[in-house]
């Protein structure tokens, strides 16, 4: 469903700073694929991403989208078919909006946007019921900011948004990095309910190995803008991350602390 | 004490309310509309637009040519509406499409507006709608009451309509997209919206209330001069800070516009006060650029404050136990 064929994308060319952030990626997933993304830091991962999501055009190359070439669209025409919860909770949320409005602003993602009254009871019936399947509790605070919520209910609720309205792709961009371990433990316990009971197809990045393996049925990993890695199906099962880290010397003495450390 | 002496007999004289406090009323509600446009840009989309000074002047010349050659006077307020917006979509577009700073984009429009004012005037500064007829002087007529207050209950109808159209405008789909684009708009984007046109319409739409309220003044003063929207963004910040202190607890939509323009008569009520005391008018400009300047450094001052004080408090504390 999702193509990714011969992908370049380097920044600040011509200077002392030239960065290769992705080199001649090419890259292909299942519908209903699961897969996460590890590897140090500038090996590409959120690049990568953020080539799919629209956020930077790629230098070269093409991306499909079940075989629609979006590789010219702009950001906002792209999120007709990607749903996306970012790392910072602030990102995915607009905090002076209600949790409903925020929501309703969901709902319509990639649709025309018309005059029509955003809120009407149906929907409202609607969303409650969506939040309340969260197990957070917010489905009595609809009406609430959203800027009022912890830094996990709103990743929770952003995750809610994003896949609202089915997406074709779902992107994680290490969307629980910067919650507290339980937090994060409890938004990757959503996120596999919400993908699995909907058959989404993900592309996840994570710091944390342990989750890399935990989740999904593929695995990629990626060093200097190139996949170096990738596994799925059983033999991702027996992956332990002993394996992964020796996979990584392997390749380069590239490992950052953070991941040591996860 | 003089001054206050001064200030006690005049709120006492009946004619200072019927005379200059209720022409600042009216003249409150009617640059009210103004502020509604200000707060669009300023606080819905986060936007600072300084096409403001230019286009609520284009508003009120455009109105009074239109008239002068004839024109229906309800006919002319909406086209000065359209042609401020057109001063607004200049303005947006080099903004979003040429990703202009927004302060710069604002500034370049207004300056331009003031040679094509010029221009709309016949290369005069400034010109007489004498006794021709506008919906204020109708309202005068109809209910033999005077300008100035005609001038209030057109404001005041005026100014209800734009509150509730735009109250029901930012709760549709596209009004909510808007709100959003001016609150996080990395996310909107992710959620398919092109914020570029969201921000385009929103600047529009702002200027469009802001050139109406230049044409309604012109009514109401019954001339139209280029240079009547000087300082008006000052005026539409100060008016917009003066009703977020009001109403400071209530954070619904339509309380915080309805604010907005109740910051205006309030504004407009204490030039009137100033005046009365023997202020110069021409000093008006200072004194709001102090008020806007107090209002805005507030916040700041007082979290500085308050973050010593707990530091004295807590440390204090720490020592004693």
């Amino acid at each position: 469903m999702l193509k990714i064929k011969n992908v370049s994308k380097t920044f600040y060319k011509g200077t002392i700073n030239e960065k290769k952030a992705l080199v001649d990626i090419n890259f292909e997933l299942k519908d209903g694929d699961f897969v996460t993304v590890i590897g140090g830091n500038g090996a590409g991962k959120s690049t990568l991403q953020n080539v799919i999501s629209g956020l930077y055009a790629v230098d070269s190359g093409i991306i499909e989208i079940d075989g629609t070439n979006i590789t010219n669209l702009p950001e906002y025409k792209r999120a007709k078919y990607i749903g996306r919860v970012f790392q910072d909770p602030m990102i995915g949320t607009a905090s002076n909006m209600q949790i409903e409005e925020n929501l309703a602003l969901a709902d319509k993602r990639g649709e025309k946007r018309t005059f029509k009254w955003m809120l009407n009871r149906d929907k409202k019936i609607f969303f409650k019921e969506k939040v309340a399947s969260l197990g957070l509790g917010l489905e009595d605070r609809m009406e609430s900011k959203v800027g009022l919520l912890s830094g996990g209910q709103r990743q929770a609720l952003t995750l809610l948004m994003a896949t609202i309205k089915k997406p074709d792709l779902l992107l994680l961009d290490e969307h629980t990095a910067a919650l507290d371990p339980r937090t994060a433990k409890k938004v990757l316990t959503l996120t596999e309910e919400i993908v699995g009971d909907n058959n989404i197809t993900t592309i996840m990045i994570t710091h944390n190995m342990k989750d890399a393996i935990q989740y999904g049925n593929r695995l990629i990993m990626m060093d200097a803008g190139k996949i170096i890695y990738d596994v799925s199906g059983d033999e991702k099962k027996k992956l332990t991350i002993e394996m992964l880290l020796k996979k990584f010397e392997t390749v380069e003495d590239k490992i950052s602390d953070r991941m040591i450390l996860s | 004490m003089n001054i206050i002496f001064n200030l006690f007999m005049s709120f006492l004289d009946i004619k200072f309310w019927t005379g200059p406090m209720l022409g600042a009323t009216a003249q409150g509600l009617i640059w009210g509309i103004m502020v509604l446009g200000v707060y669009i840009t300023y606080k819905v989309l986060d936007v600072a637009d300084l096409t403001v000074d230019g286009s609520f002047a284009t508003g009120g010349c455009i109105f009074a040519v239109l008239v002068v050659s004839g024109f229906d006077p309800t006919i002319s307020l909406l086209i000065a509406a359209i042609v401020g917006g057109v001063a607004g979509f200049v303005t947006g577009i080099l903004h979003t499409k040429f990703k202009i700073p927004a302060i710069l984009s604002g500034i370049l429009t207004q300056l331009g507006l003031y040679s094509i004012n010029l221009r709309i005037l016949g290369n005069a500064a400034n010109m007489s709608i004498g006794k021709i007829d506008t919906n204020i002087k109708f309202v005068s007529t109809f209910f033999s009451i005077t300008q100035q207050q005609a001038g209030l209950v057109v404001g005041l109808i005026v100014s209800v309509i734009c509150i509730i159209l735009l109250y029901i405008l930012f709760g549709t789909e596209i009004g909510a997209s808007i709100r959003a684009t001016g609150n996080n708009s990395q996310m909107i984007r992710a959620l398919g919206v092109d914020t570029d046109k969201t921000k385009l319409m929103g600047i529009v739409l702002s200027n469009m209330l802001i050139g109406l309220s230049g044409a309604l003044l012109v009514q109401m003063n019954k001339y139209a001069d280029v240079g009547m929207g000087k300082g008006a963004i000052v005026y539409g910040l100060a008016s917009i800070v003066i009703g977020e202190v009001i109403f400071r607890k209530i954070k619904n939509f339509a309380v915080m516009l309805t604010s907005s323009v109740v910051g205006c008569i309030i504004f407009f009520a204490i030039r009137a006060i100033v005046i009365k005391l023997g202020m110069d008018a021409n000093d008006m400009q200072l004194l709001s650029s102090i008020i806007v300047a107090i209002a805005l450094s507030t916040p700041i001052i007082k979290e500085e404050i308050e973050k010593k004080r707990s530091y004295r408090e807590n440390t204090k504390n720490f020592v004693k136990k």
